[in-house]
């Protein structure tokens, strides 16, 4: 449940609010249930309000992880093959 | 797409299918529940079942606000729109779902009843600004993902002054429905759910942190992953769960880390604990009574709480004989075991939620796989 | 200043009931906004009805009601999505379109000021076309009983030799084309609805593809399937296909056209760019063998820039339109039941 995307913080206003952008796509939406954005930030969007912050280095971590399995999979498939 | 597009990559997705497989026991069968309808849909959408090895299978779970809403509750939003004169505004969701005697919203609608599809709740209250003279009452819906901006939509009422908006709030807790799932049936029940691990909601999560899974993991022994909204994140959750379940191992972890923390957003959680308060028990569609599942609005804000400001009246709520929902919540059957999918119930003449809702399982083999079935891989009984 | 002046004034003005009349205000109406800038000779005769002479051949009749709502939106309006939609559901049947027709049904209250602009639409994308609009109506409703201005639009066109499309000559092993990116004129339309607002650069593809056809047709006469994917978009198009053929098709989600900032806006929104509505593309199944010079062609005219090769079509008795994914899994691309609603879940 729960669509929520991913969008790029391009101006801040008053009352807590922001417009966001999404490939081009700017939707102005609410910052009331978080702190401390600032312009570049990436926030989760979920009905027209900001949910939390993204971390780019955590982002960064995953993909690495992701490709690490991957590798490790590779190897250890090539093991298996050459040991066949 | 920046943090979309990266999480959806074929590569990625062949690398981390050839772990799953390299890691998957041939001589066990994984079943893994994905609570969040979310999840069931992207699964579906992008096909992620066919990446996975045979012995791999998602169980879908009830974690659909809108297949799980009681019948009784949407036919109390389609009477306050149809006999109270109130502007109902509610989300796209919850617009077909078909209450007693198929009285759905959209029908109400097209009976001349003033109800209102919006995005956010900022547009009830822009709705309740610019209709002073009528009463305004938003349909609440949704797990802690939703409920925070529920939150703030009162607090701003309140600020303002708005005299005219209420709320009718059916906002449901996800820790409560995933104990009740593993909890509570008979262990020599039939019907009972082979559960070996779950994927975690991404966004409830983001909100309420991976703290609260933490004490259903150790009770119940079954590892949780906390999975993110994207197709590779599923996977990778998929593989932490297989790691877990191979070492014995029934951990809270995270997969979802650049949103989740352990502590999730305090801010939103406070400005929702300012408002709103638990339930002693609340009707889950397919799971009956679930104590501690969901919230009320508070009594200092009664003058914005629609049960409290109308006078709904007690009735009789029906839902369709044959209708498995309540066992497709639960994970104890599929759609196909139903005997109404796809003859009688279909996307145009939906008998249940579960049908209705995008994300239900029922849409989602509707509409992503209902031939698969033939096709399927046999399932080994480990 | 004069009550019938007033009414007239199509800078101040607003539509009443007289002139739905009958009467000497709608005989003005007519002449100073509709005759006056859908001005053609068939037109110009004067008459109730219109006479013309067809060519010899087989001719194709298409009729359209449009109901649009918002009026006006980034890219067109009613009118000219009036224009564009009849002279392409002529075209899809492989016709040269030759004539319209154009009924207004007017809410009582309707500024004349928007009426003047949709009636300049039109004329401006009828004269693009080269297709005149020959004889209308006019009728006034009560306040409250129109949505500002229906308008149904009937087109007469001719099919040349040798040329047979329908939905019925789909068979398995055809290649599945379509003529560019997909959802861009739902996206506007939504981008524009009250409670949905955002801002985008995303415009409506409305257009007249029948010149497209004619290039189309001319190199590849064998065509078998044309068809534009509007209400329901690419989705319920091929489902129709399939369904009318008995055969099934298989595409393939990474070479489907759609921009990124129509994609973003149908994350954002919960919607699926498959599922919603265009009015400048359309869909053509032809041979295999035909598939390169076909895109070739379609490639060399503006409105197929971005043509692509998308899938093909299969044996498959139930009609299942089927989709390899981007990811490298595979889905079932369904028939929605009614409108795609933007969603939470």
């Amino acid at each position: 449940m729960c669509l929520a995307i991913p969008a790029r913080v391009v101006e801040l206003q008053a009352g807590d609010s922001a417009v966001v952008a999404l490939e081009g796509v700017k939707k102005r939406i609410s910052l009331a249930l978080v702190e401390d954005v600032a312009i570049g930030d990436y926030v989760l969007i979920h009905v027209g309000y900001a949910l939390h912050k993204v971390s780019p280095e955590e982002a960064a971590r995953t993909l690495e992880l992701m490709a690490e399995a991957g590798v490790l999979a590779e190897e250890l498939a090539e093991i298996g093959e050459s040991a066949a | 797409m920046k943090y979309v597009d990266e999480f959806r990559d074929r590569n990625l997705a062949g690398k981390l299918a050839g772990a799953i497989a390299a890691e998957a026991d041939p001589a066990r069968h994984y079943y893994l529940m994905e609570f969040c309808g979310g999840h069931t849909h992207a699964i579906f959408r992008y096909g992620v079942q066919d990446l996975m090895p045979d012995n791999v299978t998602f169980v879908h779970g009830p974690g659909c606000p809108v297949c799980v809403l009681p019948v009784r509750r949407l036919d109390d939003a389609v009477e306050l729109a149809e006999h109270h004169g109130v502007i109902l505004c509610t989300y796209g969701d919850m617009m077909r779902l078909p209450g007693t005697r198929q009285r759905s919203l959209i029908r109400a609608k097209a009976d001349g009843a003033d109800i209102r599809m919006v995005y956010s709740t900022a547009d009830a209250l822009k709705i309740a600004r610019d209709n002073p003279d009528r009463e305004v009452v938003f349909f609440a819906i949704g797990f802690e993902t939703t409920t925070p901006p529920t939150a703030v939509a009162i607090l701003q009422a309140e600020a303002e002054g708005l005299s005219n908006f209420s709320v009718f709030c059916n906002h449901v807790l996800t820790p409560a429905a995933i104990g009740h799932v593993l909890g509570s049936p008979d262990p020599r029940d039939p019907e009972k759910v082979r559960i070996d691990g779950f994927l975690g909601p991404s966004h409830v999560s983001a909100v309420i942190g991976s703290r609260p899974y933490e004490a259903g993991a150790d009770l119940y022994r079954k590892p949780v992953v906390i999975a993110g909204f994207e197709p590779l994140d599923v996977m990778q959750s998929v593989l932490m769960l297989i790691r877990q379940i191979n070492e014995g191992r029934y951990e809270v972890e995270n997969q979802y880390t650049r949103v989740v923390t352990r502590e999730g957003n305090q801010k939103a959680q406070a400005l929702v604990d300012k408002v709103m308060e638990r339930r002693d028990a609340f009707e889950w569609r397919g799971l009956g009574m679930v104590p501690d599942s969901a919230l009320k609005i508070r009594e200092c804000y009664a003058a914005f709480d629609a049960e409290q400001r109308f006078e709904i009246s007690k009735k009789t709520s029906r839902e369709v004989k044959s209708c498995e929902c309540p066992a497709i919540l639960r994970g104890a059957k599929k759609p196909t075991d139903c005997k109404l999918f796809g003859t009688v119930c279909t996307p145009d003449s939906p008998m249940g939620s579960c049908m209705v809702s995008s994300e239900g399982a029922c849409a989602a083999y509707w509409s992503y796989g209902r031939f698969r079935e033939p096709a399927r891989k046999k399932e080994a009984v480990a | 200043m004069n009550r019938i002046d007033d009414r007239l004034s199509f800078r101040t003005g607003s539509v009443d009931m007289t002139h739905g009349g009958g009467g000497r205000a709608m005989a003005d109406l007519i002449r100073d906004l509709f005759h006056r800038h859908l001005a053609n000779p068939i037109l110009d005769q004067g008459h109730d009805a219109a006479l013309f002479d067809v060519p010899a051949g087989r001719l194709v009749m298409s009729t359209d009601g449009h109901v649009v709502s918002p009026l006006f939106f980034p890219g067109g309006d009613i009118g000219a999505l009036a224009v564009h939609g009849t002279l392409n559901d002529v075209a899809m049947a492989g016709a040269k379109p030759l004539y319209m027709t154009a009924g207004f049904i007017l809410e009582e209250g309707f500024p004349l000021a928007d009426l003047e602009r949709i009636v300049l639409s039109m004329a401006h994308a009828a004269r693009e076309a080269d297709v005149p609009i020959v004889t209308g109506d006019t009728k006034v409703v009560e306040k409250g009983k129109g949505d500002g201005v229906f308008i149904t639009t009937t087109g007469l066109g001719v099919v040349p030799d040798g040329v047979h499309i329908a939905a019925q000559n789909a068979r398995p092993g055809q290649a599945i084309l379509v003529s560019g990116s997909l959802g861009d004129h739902g996206v506007a339309i939504l981008s524009k609805r009250e409670n949905l607002e955002f801002e985008t650069g995303i415009r409506s593809d409305s257009a007249a593809l029948h010149t497209l056809v004619a290039a189309m047709v001319e190199e590849v006469p064998g065509i078998a399937v044309l068809r534009d994917p509007t209400r329901g978009g690419l989705a319920a198009t091929l489902n129709e296909i399939a369904r009318t053929a008995r055969v099934g098709m298989v595409l393939d989600e990474a070479v489907i056209p759609v921009k990124p900032d129509v994609a973003a806006a149908c994350e954002l929104l919960g919607l699926d760019p498959l599922h919603v509505a265009n009015e400048g593309k359309l869909i053509c199944l032809c041979a295999a063998e035909d598939a390169e010079r076909l895109l070739a062609v379609m490639r060399r005219h503006p409105l197929g820039e971005h043509a692509a090769v998308i899938g093909e079509v299969v044996e498959d008795e139930t009609g299942l339109v089927r989709m390899k994914t981007g990811f490298g899994g595979q889905r079932i691309v369904d028939w929605l039941a009614g409108e795609q609603l933007p969603r939470i879940c």
